[in-house]
């Protein structure tokens, strides 16, 4: 019997390097004569340019050059917009990307506007408090609806107004709905600003190599590919010329496929102009500004219903900010607007919002990617009206599931893939029931709530569902080689950052090729070794690249059982491949290994059959029609002081279901790293800006991210509903943890408050807010 | 987030330390555990001509009691402070303290003299300094003096010290009997700067009422505060639960004027100062009762 590696928990491959310090990240990179790099950036957040005086900075000894926009000459371009619009009807769009460096105005504190290259870092520094510019203060526009006023700052002149783009998606009638309806709850819900604070932040070394014409770009970034076609292109340069190295990565989550970075673009840039490889690493106080944030949204929404629960309809219009350019496109406010529907039937929709300019760093996807507001949006909405109509609101959900049966399910509208919004397969109820067994649902209601309340506690519990869009296209692809040594290496375009992939992806091919996953080496994120793909976002590593592995493993495996069975004298179906050897099945003695098999692939003298390609290697790319729908519960268990407004998770439960599992380890990982993440966006990350645009709290002392004391062991359990999409009918796991912690906040929150009637229609909370919250009640029912 | 320049000495003696801050005149930094100082270097928010760094100046590490109570030299680290057992037996609020500053790796690096000397509003050690009646010992090149702690916090960031001064030492008085204390404070996540705390002395009479109590609060004003009003309010009372109460709302209504920050506005400070004083004050008063008995 051959050991399935597929689906075991088996430990990181990639571990014992990341652990003990031997893996390479970007700055770690140290080349001979490199010169260091600093970025003078704006304090203001909207101000016009009149001049900029470099002379005493590049006076300075130590100071190799100082380029401000003016330097640039042809190469000052605004970035790529990387995502175009879909196809939706009556959409306006207004593009407006990042530039290199600022030229006539600044748009967001902290963007660059002047670059030095010194001996040092140190120097560098320096000289940034040597250059002298000299801003015209405009009044800066912070506010999503404030940026709408007539009168409103404009962020970019020449648009005449600060709308980014504006969008409607409908399907039913809503106005029908509401009309047939017994209740329609409208609320306004708020979603603020945090940041990804990944541990290591961005970092770039660039090098010129004179002699062999090339150009090598070591980059924290999620799309090592991408990366080199647009450097290419902007620089004049050969594909060829330029390799992207995307190392190892202390974390992506999203902002890290922002592009083009203006660091990106002028490192490489002035590489070639000074001949001296240049290292730049970004640090934390330029991470606030500099690097993208997300999640301000302001909804006003309403949901119409049956009196027993039935959901007739959701209208939501909303504003989405979209920091000072919008190379995204409409990527993120399409993606709350998708993902807003969730698990349920919502027979009638009506959705629109505008995205709007702002005097605020540049927002792009990050971990969740605009779907914790969808998720936010509807669950609140539900828990609002099951209060209303004193269903239960676990009851409520289940209501208005959609069935097993009729999948795949069309949501009639567009998602951020420009494919319609079809769900491919899902079963929702189980998990439901699953994660309420785990929490203890009935028995906390029923007798341990009570029983706490009665001694005095404030405790909560809360349940709530989401479904998650992953896995999109457009395509990856893989190569797969057995090595004479008999062992395996494959190559992806794909850049990681921590998700586990040398271990994940080996675990794909070893499972075809009949080798211990510790023997496949896995390859990704420098160009030279794989020319094509996209890049890790939207929770698709393991969806596409994966089985673009799948495929070229099966290929490589057939190759192998052809040769093995030439030289074995045996018929394929009569072989198997274990340990590393081919043999006939049940005959030890009669087997050759892949090492062998190998090297006899590649001869080095004599004839082969015309048409030989040489070697066990094949190169296969997978691209999905769509993506695929994952979907999960989370519960909790809270407890409030209700005297210091401080939170204890005392329980968390993860129900989740992203289709088959490769790794439960790495899942659970991936969804115990999420779950953090969403608690610090529930309760104690949020960017402060004031009403000048200037962030507050641009620190780590100020910036609360949760620690290991305030995450909790969180209990996961794990539903298949395989992706027919696919062939390992895999979904994507990336951004479940993080998505539905918000949501889960508040409804815990009103449960503990119930008896003071409490409702939360905002994230982030903190103990400050929450008191304000608690105190802003009786206040009103006295007025 | 590189500092600037700085011209950079390691004296071995008090003395030769003095002496480079005399001549200095003001535009030099000394150098304790750095884990202020540093980052607001590394910031550019200080950029100092020159570090003193006294981390080689083995008399200013030290921990004894003598006559009248507890002596600190000034760069004893904070986790010393922490795990001393003469710290806990003479000085008991101090030694309770001390885990709620900051992580224990600030605390291995942290001295007492430099969190004192730094007076940060926030900071743990200028509040219990002033609850315990602490005395500060302050040395330049011709002067020496000492300083008692209520009178050496003067504002934001600033102490009775003058540029050319330093502090080495501070005298922890022993409490006197039929004493009790008690610290808190509520902090968003553990070892970050609090939204507010509090420490609190309370020494009862032979017959139960409170002969002596003192209330010192932390993150809520421009260094520590002192709660006078809501002292005068306990002395000569029996210490009910209402009498505490009592001390707490006028404590965090009359005693404080706390200002906003992104973290807490000055409803929730109030609301927690009332809070936090009930709990210290309760504590305290359940020890001194308890001390009493003996």
């Amino acid at each position: 019997m051959s050991t399935r590696q597929f689906g075991r928990p088996i430990k990181r491959n990639e571990d014992p390097r990341l652990l003990t310090g031997r893996a390479l990240f970007t700055d770690d990179v140290q080349l001979a004569g490199m010169l260091h790099v600093a970025f003078l950036r704006s304090d203001l957040a909207h101000a016009r340019i009149r001049s900029i005086d470099v002379e005493g900075a590049s006076r300075s000894p130590g100071v190799v050059a100082v380029y401000t926009a003016a330097d640039l000459g042809e190469f000052w371009q605004p970035g790529p917009l990387l995502v175009p619009p879909p196809p939706v009807e009556k959409l306006a769009f207004h593009e407006r990307t990042q530039v290199p460096l600022a030229k006539d105005k600044v748009r967001h504190a902290g963007e660059a506007v002047a670059m030095v290259v010194a001996e040092s870092r140190y120097i560098a520094e320096d000289a940034l408090d040597d250059i002298f510019v000299d801003y015209e203060p405009l009044d800066a526009v912070t506010g999503l609806e404030a940026a709408l006023r007539e009168d409103a700052p404009l962020v970019h002149e020449d648009l005449g107004h600060n709308v980014s783009a504006r969008v409607t998606q409908t399907k039913g009638s809503w106005t029908q709905a509401e009309s047939e309806a017994d209740l329609v709850v409208r609320r306004r819900f708020l979603y603020d600003r945090g940041t990804a604070a990944a541990l290591e932040n961005r970092g770039i070394v660039a090098s010129w190599d004179e002699k062999s014409q090339r150009l090598t770009i070591w980059d924290t970034t999620q799309a090592p590919i991408a990366i080199r076609n647009g450097l290419a292109a902007m620089l004049g340069l050969s594909e060829h010329q330029v390799r992207v190295i995307a190392p190892f990565i202390g974390g992506g989550f999203g902002p890290k496929i922002m592009m083009f970075y203006p660091e990106e673009v002028l490192l490489a840039w002035a590489a070639l102009q000074l001949g001296r490889p240049l290292k730049w690493i970004e640090d934390r106080e330029e991470n606030f500004y500099a690097t993208t944030q997300e999640r301000g949204q302001v909804h006003d929404a309403a949901i119409a219903l049956k009196s027993d629960g039935t959901i007739l309809g959701v209208k939501d219009q909303f504003l989405h900010d979209a920091g000072a350019y919008a190379p995204y496109g409409l990527t993120l406010p399409i993606s709350s607007q998708c993902t807003l529907l969730g698990p349920y039937v919502v027979p009638s929709y009506h959705s629109e919002f505008s995205s709007v300019f702002t005097n605020k760093p540049i927002v792009t996807p990050y971990r969740g990617a605009g779907r914790q507001h969808g998720v936010f949006v509807m669950e609140r909405l539900l828990d609002i009206a099951a209060k209303e109509l004193d269903i239960d609101l676990v009851e409520i959900r289940r209501r208005n599931f959609i069935p097993p049966d009729r999948f795949p399910y069309s949501n009639e509208i567009i998602f951020q893939d420009f494919t319609p919004l079809v769900y491919d397969s899902g079963n929702y109820e189980p998990a439901l029931e699953r994660a309420l067994e785990l929490i203890s649902y009935r028995e906390f209601i029923g007798t341990e709530q009570p029983r706490r309340e009665e001694a005095g506690e404030r405790v909560g519990i809360a349940v709530v569902n989401y479904i998650e869009g992953t896995g999109i296209g457009p395509y990856e692809g893989a190569k797969v080689t057995v090595e004479a040594s008999g062992k395996v290496t494959v190559a992806t375009g794909v850049g990681t950052q921590g998700q586990g992939h040398y271990t994940s992806f080996a675990q794909v091919v070893a499972e075809q090729i009949g080798v211990e996953v510790s023997d496949v080496h896995v390859v990704t994120g420098d160009t030279d070794l794989f020319y094509w793909g996209a890049g890790t976002f939207a929770s698709r590593g393991a969806v596409v690249a994966g089985n673009a592995m799948h495929a070229a493993a099966a290929k490589v495996r057939a190759k192998i059982l052809k040769l093995a069975g030439e030289k074995l004298e045996a018929a394929a179906e009569d072989l198997e491949l274990l340990e590393g050897r081919v043999q006939v099945k049940g005959v030890p003695q009669t087997s050759i290994s892949l090492g062998r098999l190998a090297a006899e692939a590649n001869p080095m003298r004599g004839s082969v059959q015309p048409g030989t390609e040489p070697g066990l290697e094949a190169t296969e790319y997978f691209g999905p029609e769509r993506g695929a729908t994952a979907s999960g519960v989370h519960a909790m268990i809270l407890k409030v002081d209700p005297e210091t407004f401080l939170l204890e998770i005392e329980k968390y439960v993860v129900v989740h279901d992203c289709g088959t599992v490769i790794n439960p380890l790495i899942l659970d990982g991936q969804i115990q790293g999420g779950v953090a993440q969403g608690i610090g966006n529930a309760f104690y990350e949020q960017l402060h800006f004031d009403d000048n645009g200037a962030l507050l709290n641009a620190s780590l002392m100020d910036y609360l991210l949760p620690t290991a004391s305030d995450v909790p062991n969180i209990l996961s359990d794990h539903f298949v509903t395989p992706s027919p999409l696919n062939p390992l009918g895999v979904k994507g796991a990336g951004e479940a943890g993080a998505i539905p912690v918000g949501a889960l906040f508040a409804q815990a929150l009103d449960n503990a408050f119930r008896d003071i009637g409490l409702e939360v229609r905002e994230i982030p909370l903190s103990p400050n807010r929450l008191f304000e919250l608690v105190s802003e009640i009786p206040a009103r029912e006295t007025a | 987030m590189k500092p600037a320049a700085f011209e950079y000495s390691a004296p071995s003696t008090l003395d030769e330390a003095l002496s480079l801050l005399g001549d200095y005149g003001g535009d030099a930094k000394l150098l304790a555990g750095g884990q202020s100082l540093v980052p607001t270097m590394n910031f550019r928010l200080a950029q100092p001509a020159a570090l003193i760094d006294l981390n080689g100046i083995d008399d200013l590490f030290f921990i004894r009691e003598d006559g009248s109570g507890l002596r600190c030299g000034a760069m004893t680290r904070q986790r010393s402070v922490e795990r001393s057992a003469l710290v806990q037996r003479v000085a008991p609020l101090l030694h309770e303290a001390m885990p709620h500053i900051a992580h224990s790796q600030i605390r291995n690096r942290g001295t007492i003299g430099g969190s004192l000397a730094h007076a940060d509003p926030a900071a743990e050690l200028p509040a219990l300094a002033v609850a315990l009646d602490a005395r500060m010992y302050v040395r330049s090149v011709t002067d020496a003096r000492w300083v008692a702690a209520r009178d050496f916090y003067v504002g934001l960031f600033t102490t009775a010290m003058l540029p050319e001064e330093m502090l080495v030492e501070v005298a922890f008085p022993t409490l006197p009997p039929g004493s009790g204390w008690g610290f808190d404070e509520v902090a968003r996540q553990h070892g970050n700067y609090a939204l507010c705390g509090a420490a609190a002395v309370v020494c009862l009479d032979s017959g139960g009422a409170v002969e002596n109590a003192r209330l010192v609060f932390l993150s809520v004003g421009e260094g520590p505060v002192e709660a006078k009003r809501a002292a005068e309010l306990l002395v000569g009372e029996r210490p009910t639960q209402t009498a505490i109460r009592a001390a707490a709302d006028t404590a965090a209504m009359h005693d404080i004027d706390p200002v906003g920050d992104i973290h807490a506005g000055p409803a929730f400070r109030r609301h927690l100062s009332r809070v936090i004083a009930e709990r210290v004050l309760s504590k305290a008063i359940k020890k001194a009762t308890e001390a009493g008995r003996h």
